[in-house]
């Protein structure tokens, strides 16, 4: 295509392809919207049709389907314990839709949602919102205690519970950045190195294998990525329902 | 895999293996321990490293937009900014010492001497 952009940031551009206004708002159909369906539509997609048989000996696509369910139920009990098992639901889909967001964005000419921080946080704070209204719900007016160490001498009060509010509020950005931040860096370094193929020419097998690598490593990632984000809902779960 | 289907088998056979499954199933599942070693810091440095200035930086954008948040609301730029500019850092270190201290990825407020499994749903509320 002539005019073709091949920043190693390209591949991060928002394009509208249903361009919709709403009032002031732009809420057009974006590719990053469309990836999103099409995550959406292949988590079902996976689960419903692997599960379409339940057969007592499950077949290969069925005992991933339900090794994916063990893997989240187990780690959600080991994080958060017997009660958090009400949030199964929330938890799990939280799994499969940051993972599979990730995986769609390793399949070439795609968009990866989960590198932009708009999304990422978006997600983080729906997930601190609902941690902190569960933790409000539970204990009432005893949440705020979480913010007020035991054994402190009370002249140091003032200053510790600003330090630890702040503490509770940077959790979503933490959560959002580290997502977004690795994905983020993943892909740039995959576009980075592919550029250095073709200009290096002959010499260009050495950066074709460390892309080839590199492709194995961010596949590792967009589970690894998936896994932490999923693992400190759970933990932030825990806290909620255990106040310490 | 040559596979027989179940309802062919004998069903206390079928009864048995079931009790065998739980049995392996509940024995296995306390110490299957994946949460501990996933919350365990990462063994590759860089990993760390990012984890620790994630922390660091977020903290500091958190009570530096508070600051300027309550300056904004209460008229008293700059002093509010500069105030949890430095409560932000703080936070930031508090942070950092969390995750360092083997609390893994929980950045909110945990007891330093509670070594106990966080899924021990039996664990005093206090």
């Amino acid at each position: 295509m002539a005019g073709e952009n091949h920043s190693p940031l390209a591949q991060f551009e928002i394009k509208s392809i249903v361009p919709i206004e709403f009032g002031s708002f732009d809420i057009s159909f974006t590719n990053s919207s469309l990836f999103m369906v099409l995550t959406v539509v292949t988590v079902s997609a996976f689960l419903v049709l692997g599960m379409r048989k339940s057969a007592h000996v499950p077949g290969r696509w069925q005992s991933v389907a339900e090794l994916s369910y063990i893997f989240i139920a187990n780690l959600l009990r080991d994080t958060a314990g017997s009660e958090g098992r009400k949030y199964f639901p929330f938890i799990f889909t939280v799994f499969m839709f940051v993972l599979f967001g990730n995986l769609w964005g390793m399949v070439p000419y795609s968009f990866t949602f989960t590198s932009h921080i708009a999304v990422t946080f978006a997600m983080a704070a729906f997930v601190f919102v609902m941690v902190t209204m569960i933790a409000i719900a539970r204990h009432g007016m005893r949440f705020f205690t979480f913010f007020m160490p035991p054994g402190v001498p009370f002249y140091m009060v003032p200053l510790l519970i600003p330090i630890e509010i702040i503490s509770y509020l940077s959790r979503p950005i933490s959560l959002s950045v580290r997502l977004f931040a690795n994905m983020l860096a993943g892909h740039t370094l995959l576009k980075v190195f592919a550029g250095f193929v073709i200009s290096l020419g002959v010499a260009g097998v050495l950066p074709l294998a460390f892309v080839v690598a590199l492709t194995g490593l961010e596949f590792v990632i967009a589970f690894l990525q998936a896994l932490v984000f999923t693992i400190l809902t759970c933990l932030y779960l825990n806290d909620a329902l255990h106040l310490h | 895999m040559a596979t027989i289907p179940p309802h062919d088998r004998d069903r206390g056979d079928l009864e048995n293996f079931n009790r065998r499954l739980r049995q392996h199933r509940s024995k296995a599942a306390p110490e299957s321990g994946l949460a501990q070693r996933l919350k365990a810091p990462p063994g590759s440095l860089p990993g760390l490293a990012f984890r620790v200035s994630v922390e660091l930086v977020s903290a500091f954008a958190v009570g530096a937009g508070m600051g300027w948040l309550l300056d904004v609301w209460m008229d008293t730029r700059p002093f509010m900014m500069v105030a949890f500019i430095v409560l932000g850092s703080i936070a930031g270190v508090l942070n950092v010492y969390r995750v360092a201290s083997g609390y893994g990825y929980a950045a909110g407020y945990r007891e330093p001497s509670d070594s106990g499994s966080p899924g021990d749903s039996d664990r005093d509320e206090g």
